[in-house]
């Protein structure tokens, strides 16, 4: 490499501007991959743009910490933007009024489904029981997950990345499964979705309708709430 | 827009300063959605900047979710440990969960006597 552009990677490298730009760039490039690949849940533009980024990172050697340094400004407005889910919640209030004691039991419902599933499912399979316990909070929003993995013995950081793959597979597998059970109801659709697969579920829900994505933010509150006191519950039955 | 957005982040800031004090287990930005709900339920609308914040804010929700995604690349080694037993688990209990909630609600509407309105 010649000196001079050598000397300029060492100073792009250390600043902010080149990550927050490049996670900016792999995210438009995953968008039109994804449009060139017909919207394919598979090629789903965040799974392709962590993709690109991983990569880039592994090749050029970067710890993530450093990435993060520029990064942090988009991954900071995750916090308004979760405040900001209260508007489509309060755009649907009749709905959600209305249909609030179904909506609320269907929630238990998934949560014991998702929990008693994974425990079935690890111990059959011979996984280990500490992966069993980071395993456990998958479906829940990560800063609830780490902290529910913490307390049921677990690994917080190993619960925070099962989190975001449990996610990606949401966004996969769901439209199938609607597709299969013929669930035409967009309200249905984002609630299910947000419950299995948290904010990712939500922010795909979000390019669905406003309706989906209030569901899905619903379903994510709801579901954080309520595992942070019903899983610790449940895991003491399978201590 | 910039009101909107002093707006969203107040009520975060409220969010976080309530769960540090009291110790429950929820994040600050739900409890701050929460109270934002609670506010706009109390005042019956939504301000203008409020709503253009939160739509722009939302519209690029999913690349908000890119920068901890990266963060896989620490977990690596935890995941490999167990990764067939992590996979296969992973997809089939979100199968599992996915239909167990659609045709609970499903059921529980009609039980209920709501029509679709889909």
């Amino acid at each position: 490499m010649p000196e001079v552009i050598f000397e300029l990677w060492v100073y792009m490298a250390a600043s902010p501007l080149l990550h927050l730009l490049l996670t900016l760039l792999a995210f438009f490039l995953a968008q039109w991959v994804n449009r060139r690949a017909g919207g394919s849940p598979l090629l789903h533009p965040v799974l392709v743009a962590i993709a690109l980024l991983v990569g880039f990172l592994l090749l050029t050697d970067t710890p993530y910490a450093t990435y993060f340094e520029g990064a942090q400004f988009i991954h900071f407005l995750m916090g308004p933007a979760i405040v900001s889910l209260a508007v489509p919640l309060f755009d649907h209030r009749e709905r959600i009024k209305r249909e609030f004691i179904p909506l609320m039991l269907a929630c238990v419902a998934g949560i014991i489904t998702a929990v008693i599933s994974t425990v079935v499912l690890v111990r059959m399979l011979g996984g280990r029981e500490d992966t069993l316990l980071s395993l456990v909070p998958k479906s829940v929003t990560t800063p609830i997950a780490m902290g529910i993995a913490e307390q049921i013995g677990g690994f917080p950081a190993l619960a925070a990345g099962i989190v975001l793959i449990t996610g990606a597979i949401g966004c996969i597998l769901g439209p199938p499964i609607f597709k299969l059970l013929k669930i035409k109801d967009h309200a249905v659709q984002g609630f299910a979705m947000g419950l299995a697969a948290h904010g990712f579920g939500t922010a795909q829900c979000f390019s669905l309708s406003n309706l989906a994505g209030a569901f899905a933010g619903l379903a994510m509150g709801v579901t954080g709430l309520l595992s942070a006191f019903l899983i610790p519950l449940i895991m003491r039955f399978f201590a | 827009m910039l009101e909107g957005f002093a707006v969203l982040l107040l009520f975060q800031l409220i969010g976080e300063l309530i769960t540090r004090l009291s110790g429950i287990p929820v994040p600050g930005p739900v409890l701050g959605m929460a109270l934002l709900l609670l506010a706009v339920l109390l005042i019956k609308k939504v301000p203008a900047g409020v709503r253009t914040a939160s739509e722009g804010l939302l519209r690029y929700l999913p690349l908000l979710f890119v920068p901890a995604g990266v963060g896989l690349i620490n977990h690596g080694l935890l995941l490999k440990q167990d990764i067939w037993v992590i996979s296969i688990t992973l997809v089939v209990s979100t199968i599992f969960t996915l239909i167990v909630t659609v045709l609970v609600l499903q059921g529980l509407k009609k039980l209920w006597g709501i029509e679709k309105d889909a």
